[in-house]
């Protein structure tokens, strides 16, 4: 369990974290993206026009923040110590200055950019799980964002053709992904609706009990590659043993209560009902029991309709990513920024690889104060990374930087002038001589 | 487009091209083209022909490979020109004229809207390949068609695709189409296509919808501004020119008005309470039972049964003895007379500006409001479900049928429940569907005179 430091935390720790940690120059360089003016195509407003927002200490708030550049935002974070700062979009004007064009009619102030970003939670996952509630994370439902990573990047980049993906810690009990792609960046709110309904599965509430329905005679690609890939072996090799998903009565109505055939459900329960003295300690109970239960629903003794799928419709239910639909709807929807202290955990919101997200341990992100602390024994060493490099900060900058921000700066400046290209070909086409 | 006297026809539009590339106009924007008077209201009858046939097809709840072949045939039996080179201009000014006259309420520009769609998307599907794609250009639709290397390679997830929605795997020679996913938001959100680096592999009927829907919003916008341009101008400068024909032709039923009453339906005096129990329609039945019991009608019901017996065949004189055997009853003779015989004989042209008027067609029935006291209007709308219940099994209709009818009323399918009502109690298909209670009356007698002469 990952403790909470609420009164302990306080600005003395976010000064020097703001004063020699945050890695402004790199959020400079990733919201720019690409239009640093170097190139006759650069937009020099654009990093102007992108809202930022402030949570001061005593529940402040300031919304519509902007920066011309790395040094105003730098100072700005300094001199204010923010408990937390959010991403918002980038506008058609800059929005410090938005009142002095909302008075005409025609409404200028709006989002034309914004990440596609999703903020997956673990509460979310309440019904699930048994090891911990509420708040907290452990490694043994850990697992269950691993998944989500894994099947939700997979899909970004194979199905969708999206390159450059983010993935963060939040800092206490879940994950978040921003998709940067200048493709991704204009989606319509409509377009990134459908990006999250394409992703959705689970339809639930606490009064339903079914709440996967899996139809027709075989699973779309996407929801197919994602069992046979992720799901079945996350359920069977991992969640399965590691949260007694079948160890008591209490749990195993709960899968019962997902099948449709009350003879076979029936069945089931009498075996289980006897069992309860530890038959053969050798094997795990969980096990036993899920083998019993899958061969009783594809034995194709009882044939009937909602049997087709209901080995895979439980396995949906317990591991299947749960989005929360409404952060990747709305262009205008702020998230919080990579690299922030989580105020209630002082965990610092770092970036996961999604390659080797399996690897990924929650209860061993450093806090702010480890990191204080290693600054204060690592003494003054300077290097060209500033002292960050020293302390267990410095793998998660590396990480963003040779993972995502290079690749995406590559990216951006090949677009920029591509697009540069095009206008002056069009332009040249239309002066036609 | 410039509506001009019959004498000069100058087409300005080129529609050489129409004829050996078939294709569906877009009707975005009023084609610089002159139209003679008599063809602005007879094109626009045609295309309305079609519309209705449409529209009829529909909520008679025909099969889509049906109804392919019914819009094939409405368009080929009405849309035509002596000139294969006019069918284009016919299609657009019938469209623009049609766009006029049902522009001017939420409900005129719902139908419409819907039956131009319906005939949009069957019409589409007739088209050739190349002429799909310029359409969907014309959409601004990014659509490649996928070739047979790239569908081989996909096929298996395609089909996945296809049995994840209930249908069958794509065969060999089905067509697909590459688009870039956002263009198809609807598709994805549901996982209705097979998605890959970016694009959606869309199927020809998704492709259709695609592009309905597209043609639909355009539609319903331009309907909006159509509406605004009449009100503001057009129907006021045209008020003695095409303003009547616009109104008269929303409002037009398509078939035999009745009001020439056929032979074999002449009925006489003494046939109206046996031919009332056989071959009325419930509206009518219920109407003359009132009539019966309560020895009055109010002016509604008057005019509704009154001219559907005069379509029946009642002439002048057995009809006002029969409205003055009821009412006198309740009013008494002298007044009768004075007040009630001078409408009889104005419905039968015979006072006043001696309008003939016909009788009610089920679409107007259906349409007027009775309020309290009154007996007219369609009792499959205005019953209650009792109420019908009670009225339909009075008149014969067994158990099994009243379900089927009862359901067809919650749909609001009224004609559809008064023909299941007529096939109910005649033991016969009516292919034809009930849409005027004379048809009724003329096709139940139909069936029962045979049997009568052959007893005698």
């Amino acid at each position: 369990m990952i403790p909470q430091q609420d009164s302990e935390f306080d600005s003395n720790c976010l000064k020097p974290y703001y004063g020699k940690l945050f890695p402004y120059a790199d959020i400079f360089k990733w919201m720019s993206y690409g239009h640093d003016g170097k190139h006759p195509g650069c937009d020099q407003s654009y990093f102007g026009r992108r809202e930022f927002s402030f949570t001061l200490n005593g529940d402040f708030y300031l919304r519509f923040q902007s920066y011309n550049n790395a040094l105003e935002l730098e100072k700005a974070i300094k001199e204010k110590c923010p408990l937390k700062i959010d991403i918002g979009p980038v506008h058609t004007v800059d929005p410090a200055k938005r009142h002095a064009y909302a008075q005409s009619d025609n409404n200028v102030f709006t989002p034309v950019e914004r990440e596609l970003i999703f903020d997956i939670d673990m509460t979310d996952y309440d019904d699930v799980r048994y090891c911990c509630k509420g708040a907290d994370v452990c490694l043994d439902c850990w697992p269950l964002m691993t998944i989500v990573i894994k099947v939700i990047d997979t899909s970004l980049r194979d199905d969708f053709g999206f390159k450059h993906i983010l993935w963060v810690y939040s800092g206490r009990r879940g994950v978040h992904c921003w998709v940067c792609d200048g493709k991704a960046r204009r989606l319509t709110n409509e377009q990134r609706a459908s990006v999250a309904d394409y992703f959705r599965v689970y339809k639930g509430n606490e009064n339903s009990h079914k709440k996967v329905s899996l139809m027709g005679a075989a699973l779309h690609p996407f929801l197919a590659t994602s069992y046979t890939n992720v799901l079945k072996d996350y359920f069977e090799k991992v969640l399965l043993t590691r949260q007694n998903l079948l160890a008591t009565e209490e749990r195993y109505e709960k899968i019962l209560s997902m099948i449709p055939d009350e003879s076979i459900a029936s069945e089931l329960r009498g075996k289980w009902q006897d069992s309860r003295r530890s038959s053969s300690a050798k094997e795990d109970i969980n096990i036993v029991r899920r083998e019993q239960c899958k061969q009783l629903l594809q034995s194709g003794k009882h044939k009937s309709q909602g049997l087709r799928r209901c080995v895979e419709e439980i396995v949906f239910c317990y591991t299947y990513p749960r989005l929360d639909m409404e952060v990747s709807k709305h262009m205008n929807h702020l998230l919080k920024a990579p690299f922030c202290v989580h105020p209630k955990t002082g965990r610092v919101c770092v970036p996961i690889d999604p390659n080797r997200c399996d690897e990924f341990d929650p209860t061993t992100v450093p806090t702010v104060f480890q990191l204080l602390e290693e600054l204060n024994n690592e003494g003054l060493r300077a290097d060209v990374n500033g002292e960050r490099s020293g302390t267990s900060l410095g793998n998660s900058v590396t990480l963003f930087r040779s993972s995502f921000l290079e690749p995406l700066q590559k990216g951006s400046k090949e677009e920029i002038e591509r697009s540069y290209n095009l206008k002056l070909q069009q332009s040249k086409n239309s002066i036609g001589w | 487009m410039e509506v001009v006297r019959p004498q000069s026809h100058r087409n300005l539009f080129s529609s050489n091209d129409a004829v050996s590339a078939p294709t569906i106009p877009l009707y975005r924007s009023a084609p610089p083209l002159e139209v003679r008077l008599e063809d602005f209201e007879s094109f626009a009858i045609d295309r309305l022909r079609v519309l209705k046939g449409i529209s009829d097809g529909l909520s008679r709840g025909k099969k889509p490979d049906e109804m392919e072949k019914l819009v094939k045939d409405l368009w080929k039996m009405n849309m035509r020109h002596q000139h294969a080179s006019e069918v284009l201009n016919k299609d657009i000014i019938s469209h623009f004229v049609l766009r006029l006259v049902y522009c001017r309420t939420e409900d005129l520009r719902k139908w419409f809207l819907s039956m131009e769609c319906a005939l949009f998307r069957y019409r589409f599907r007739f088209l050739t390949t190349e002429a799909q794609r310029a359409i969907m250009d014309e959409f601004d639709l990014t659509c490649k068609a996928v070739n047979n290397v790239e569908f081989e390679s996909i096929k298996e997830k395609l089909g996945q695709v296809a049995r994840s929605m209930g249908q069958p795997s794509p065969t060999v020679d089905a067509i697909f189409y590459k688009v870039p996913f956002e263009e198809v938001p609807e598709l994805v959100a549901r996982r209705q296509v097979f998605i890959s680096q970016g694009y959606a592999y869309v199927a020809m009927n998704q492709v259709v919808s695609l592009v309905a829907t597209l043609f639909r919003s355009q539609l319903s916008k331009t309907l909006v501004l159509t509406n605004r341009k009449w009100t503001s101008s057009i129907r006021e400068q045209e008020k003695h020119r095409l303003t009547p024909i616009v109104e008269a032709l929303s409002s037009s039923y398509l078939g035999p008005d009745f009001s020439q009453p056929r032979e074999y339906a002449e009925i006489s005096l003494k046939d109206i309470d046996q031919v009332a129990k056989s071959s009325f329609p419930l509206c009518m039945r219920h109407l003359f039972d009132k009539l019966k019991e309560d020895h009055h009608l109010k002016h509604g019901g008057r005019m509704q049964l009154g001219l559907f017996l005069k379509g029946v065949g009642l002439n002048l004189d057995d009809a006002l003895a029969f409205w003055r055997a009821e009412f006198s009853k309740k009013v008494g003779l002298e007044k009768f007379e004075k007040e009630y015989s001078y409408n009889i004989r104005h419905n039968y042209g015979k006072e006043g500006k001696r309008t003939d008027y016909t009788p009610y067609s089920c679409s107007k029935v259906i349409s007027s409001t009775p309020g309290a006291g009154d007996h007219h209007g369609c009792p499959y709308r205005h019953f209650s479900e009792e109420n019908l219940r009670a009225a339909l099994s009075r008149m014969g209709v067994n158990s099994r049928a009243m379900e089927d009818v009862m359901d067809k009323v919650r749909n609001r399918h009224y004609q559809l429940a008064c023909t299941l009502t007529f096939e109910a109690l005649h033991g016969v298909q009516c292919d034809a569907g009930i849409n005027h209670p004379n048809q009724y009356f003329s096709d139940s007698q139909k069936i029962l005179q045979p049997k009568k002469d052959s007893a005698a």
